[in-house]
């Protein structure tokens, strides 16, 4: 302790004592008598003394001070967590308190704030799908695929699951995690040459509840949506497209127009900080016939007893508080906070600005392709177009390369030796609207430069 | 003001904490939007601009975003701030939900967590470039290990339910792992919803076990249900009525020695900070809510954090990757190591809510082990203090010392046709967030109030004030808590009209003829 009692804890001894006298109990010990001698704790924690405030900043600034990041470094590492810039009024609508310091919105009068912003959310996730109805966000976008899986399994009651070439390693782990104990089947397609996953259609049956397609995909390419749809659909499946990088869909057209009957993702690139990947924000849509069938929070409008608008939480009997073991999922928040920052940031880019944006990083992902065409020693190996995240192929190992770019001051993307070691010495390079040319020229020479 | 809003005397500003407020009215962002406006700037873009329509057929293209509106900076401002006013918070007051521990959230935690050094790194930067956020994960696991009496912490699960998810897998892996097939978990009639649901997610077959008269769990209930079928019980500990359960240690005995395993969830570890350990109760595993005990933000619904601790029966079995020191010959620091070849594997594309881990260990330093278990002693303090106080005006089922929260339920209100759900709302009036209502399922109406340590003595009495001035409005005038909240912007919502007719987006008006 530092002498003082906790600040977060406003009670004197002179209230401790009225307090005790009023519950009839002689010292705070007594209030745990119900806890049976044996059971207690006889000592203290074994933890470090409190500390004070500054020490606390200090201590923990230093911790910090200790990671490099997208502002300390030029940085090109994506690989489903993207830098981009914030606009300083998202940080500060976020940061007030009636906001992060609320709660899951169970009493609608008293959290219509709460509320409206996450219809707007659900109405914005729409628009940018293609589809019907949005959920109220989930966890992150690995958790969302295995939640849209699990839709598409109970939607059509059947049991196998397909998976295309492109689907982020980690959300391939998440999803067999998740479905371990269900005992599903999943097929996992192999790449082809180019980048794009082997062909769906020869993988179904009539079992397949789902085929899983990424846009664009892991490695950078974007898959035939639409011909993904058309197989999907011919044998009564279902398609899932998953998106990591949300901002792609200001440049790609939405997947549910193309024929997706879940679209469900990672929209942490809306305006929510990297922040090691986590609180990161699952989105998941579907189609009006699937509504019975989607996990998580949901908003709706309705009117109040004067008859105006308002928004309350429903269709609450998909959910595990009222369903319990027959629920949808046993989901019980959503990412509210990493919901709101998403709303925020979308509305401020708007109609336009979004497609704006992401056309900037598209021309900074084809002026780096460019300038690794034209510099002996790295190459392209995958052929298919992608949106702002590319292979390239270095002459030495991904491992030398990265550290060549570090001592330069550059974060160089994802070594590939870990993920895809057949495709040789490799980085994943992604280019968002921070790269500036002259970074992605430095980082071009440090790839290159095999001393 | 409007005669609507008039209180009678006697009422909420008798009592003196609510209030009006100024309340805007703000309609939808798509119903303000106006072509050409932004409230975006650009960068200028320093590469030759490319045509996407050069790579990709145009069916593959965006054309238009016509569902995102059009407004400026400061209309996006004003509207998101006006909304904010709309919201109850911790900040402006009592939030007594039970179970959900909301307690303050310090200021300290949040602008730690904002430093760029973990607000702006990324989870695949090279181990090397992350050694303070490894630390950090590194002593909170072990931490919430000590605090707990489990033996090994992963902090991946993004919320309770997910750490629930988490420790069932680890559970079921272990039986598999011993050769064993079980299919039943046994779940108490006063658990959480999350509980019955993470187990059939684990196509678990759920055995409700009855909770005794006193609203504890009793021995001779688990060993009648306790079969070699069954591979856990999930427990909660203090339980949703906000007792100990008293016979917890010969409870897990009793599945010990059945080969089963005990769950527990940790939703209310708050009252036993420093006072008992799950682990030394029997707990095997066990999930933590960092944003109910440790105090991170709520956010208006996540994101929470869920970390899960185990005895080491259960590590090998824990979510990759797990967070090691370096050791001897290794050298110093720390790393990520994903080779568990019995893992359950992984649960979250990274780590987890990172920036909670953040808040959690500032709130851990900032109070440290005597400050721990105060808030454990004033929590408890502040809900028997809240049942001496309401036993008088209000019917307490199970008129018990209790740990971190009360329950009433609605058996004083038979008669006036006054519901659990209308006391609520007319808490609302007198400027609180009603208690969580009709949880737990056991008690009849129940009111469940949990005021953590975070709660003045004065701020009690007035909330007790609240509450027995509406017990005797109930009584003289029960229409105006019946139509209650009378003071809101919005009166009450039409919930069943929500679910009748769901509308879940907005759409453009239809033009008109």
């Amino acid at each position: 302790m530092t002498g003082d009692l906790p600040r977060y804890i406003p009670h004197t001894d002179e209230d401790v004592r009225a307090m005790l006298a009023e519950v009839g109990v002689p010292d705070l010990e007594a209030l745990f008598a119900c806890v049976p001698e044996k059971l207690r704790l006889a000592r203290l924690l074994d933890l470090p003394s409190a500390a004070s405030e500054q020490e606390v900043w200090r201590e923990i600034g230093a911790l910090a001070a200790r990671n490099a990041h997208s502002e300390s470094h030029d940085w090109f590492l994506g690989a489903g967590t993207y830098a981009h810039y914030v606009p300083a009024a998202v940080h500060a609508l976020a940061s007030r308190a009636e906001f992060y310091t609320a709660y899951t919105p169970y009493q609608p009068e008293i959290s219509q704030g709460t509320l409206q912003t996450i219809f707007e959310w659900q109405t914005m996730i729409c628009a940018l799908t293609g589809l019907d109805v949005s959920n109220a966000s989930l966890y992150d976008g690995a958790s969302a695929t295995a939640e849209a899986v699990l839709l598409a399994l109970r939607a059509t009651r059947r049991s196998r699951v397909v998976v295309a070439a492109g689907l982020h390693p980690h959300y391939g782990d998440v999803l067999r995690t998740y479905l371990r104990a269900l005992g599903t089947r999943i097929e996992w397609l192999p790449r082809e040459p180019d980048g794009r996953s082997a062909p769906i259609a020869p993988a179904l049956d009539d079992d397949t509840a789902c085929v899983v397609v990424q846009s664009p995909s892991f490695l950078g390419p974007v898959p035939d949506v639409a011909a993904a749809a058309a197989a999907a659909h011919e044998r009564g499946a279902l398609l899932v497209v998953v998106v990591t990088e949300a901002l792609s869909l200001g440049l790609l057209r939405a997947p549910g127009e193309l024929g997706a009957d879940v679209v469900c993702g990672e929209a942490q690139s809306f305006g929510v900080p990297t922040s090691f990947g986590g609180p990161a924000l699952g989105f998941l849509a579907t189609r009006e016939r699937f509504l019975r069938q989607l996990p998580g929070r949901l908003v709706g409008e309705t009117v109040d007893a004067r008859g105006r608008r308002g928004f309350v939480l429903t269709l609450a009997t998909r959910e595990q508080h009222i369903r319990r073991e027959k629920a949808t999922s046993n989901i019980c928040t959503n990412q509210g906070l990493c919901l709101l920052y998403a709303t925020i940031y979308l509305s401020l880019l708007g109609r336009v600005g979004l497609r704006k944006l992401a056309r900037i990083n598209y021309a900074k992902a084809e002026y780096l392709k460019r300038r690794v065409r034209e510099t002996p020693g790295l190459s392209l190996p995958l052929a298919a177009p992608g949106f702002h995240e590319v292979v390239v192929g270095v002459p030495d190992s991904g491992a030398a390369a990265l550290a060549r770019a570090l001592e330069a001051g550059i974060v160089g993307g994802l070594d590939l030796a870990d993920y895809e070691p057949e495709l040789g010495p490799a980085l994943l390079v992604c280019t968002t609207e921070l790269a500036s040319r002259a970074a992605i020229d430095r980082l071009v020479a440090c790839l290159a430069d095999r001393r | 003001m409007s005669d609507e809003r008039r209180e009678p005397p006697g009422g909420p500003e008798a009592v003196g904490n609510a209030t009006c407020g100024l309340a805007w009215e703000e309609p939808l962002l798509f119903e303000q939007s106006r072509p050409g406006r932004t409230g975006y700037s650009l960068p200028m873009l320093d590469v030759p601009d490319a045509d996407p329509a050069a790579a990709f057929p145009a069916e593959w293209l965006r054309d238009d975003l016509p569902g995102l509106p059009e407004l400026s900076e400061v209309e996006v401002v004003r509207h998101f701030t006006r909304l904010s006013t709309w919201n109850a918070a911790v900040d402006l007051g009592l939030y007594p939900l039970g179970s959900c521990t909301m307690k303050y959230n310090p200021k300290l935690n949040e602008a730690l967590a904002r430093l760029p050094g973990f607000a702006a790194a990324h989870p695949l930067q090279p181990v090397a470039l992350a050694q303070g956020f490894l630390e950090l994960c590194w002593r909170l696991e072990r931490a919430l290990a000590e605090i707990s009496g489990m033996d090994r912490v992963t902090l991946q699960p993004a919320a309770g339910a997910q750490g629930e998810l988490a420790g069932i897998m680890m559970i079921r892996a272990y039986h598999e792992q011993r050769g064993e097939r079980r299919s039943v978990v046994l779940v108490p009639d006063s658990a959480h919803g999350t509980n019955p649901a993470s187990a059939a997610l684990n196509d678990y077959r759920v055995v409700t076990i009855p909770s005794g008269k006193d609203g504890i769990l009793h021995p001779d209930a688990v060993a009648a249900a306790m079969t070699p079928e069954v591979a856990a019980l999930m427990i909660t500990n203090p339980n949703t009525l906000g007792l100990f359960e008293t016979h917890i240690a010969e409870i897990c005995e009793i599945v010990h020695a059945k080969g089963g395993l005990v769950y527990g969830d940790g939703a209310n570890l708050n009252a036993l900070l420093g006072i008992a350990r799950p682990g030394d109760l029997g707990i095997d595993v066990m999930h933590f809510n960092l944003h109910k005990t440790f105090s991170t933000p709520h956010g208006g619904g996540g994101p929470g954090a869920g970390p899960v601790g185990v005895k080491n029966a259960l590590a090998p079995y824990l979510p990759v990757p797990v967070v090691r020191k370096l050791e001897g010959s290794e050298g110093s620091g720390f790393t990520l190591d994903y080779e568990f070849p019995l893992s359950i594997g992984r649960l979250h594309a990274n780590f987890g809510n990172v920036g909670m881990f953040v808040r959690a260990w500032a709130y851990l330093r900032s109070l440290g082990p005597e400050g721990l278990r105060r808030c454990a002693e004033i929590a408890v303090l502040n809900a028997n203090y809240l049942r001496a106080k309401l036993r008088e005006t209000w019917h307490v089922p199970i008129d018990r010392p209790v740990m971190h929260e009360c329950v009433l339920s609605d058996h004083g209100l038979r008669g006036t046709g006054v519901t659990t759900l209308d006391v609520a709302k007319r808490l609302i009036d007198y400027g609180y967030h009603p208690p969580t209502v009709y949880f737990p399922l056991i008690v009849h109406g129940a009111l469940m109030i949990e005021p953590t340590e975070s709660e003045p003595r004065e701020g009690l009495d007035r909330f007790v004030a609240a509450l027995e001035a509406i017990a005797e409005e109930a009584r003289r005038d029960p229409e105006r808590v019946r139509t209650a909240p009378h003071r809101t912007r919005l009166a009450r919502l039409d919930e069943t009209r929500a679910a009748r007719r769901p509308v879940l987006r907005w759409r453009p008006p239809e033009p008109e003829a």
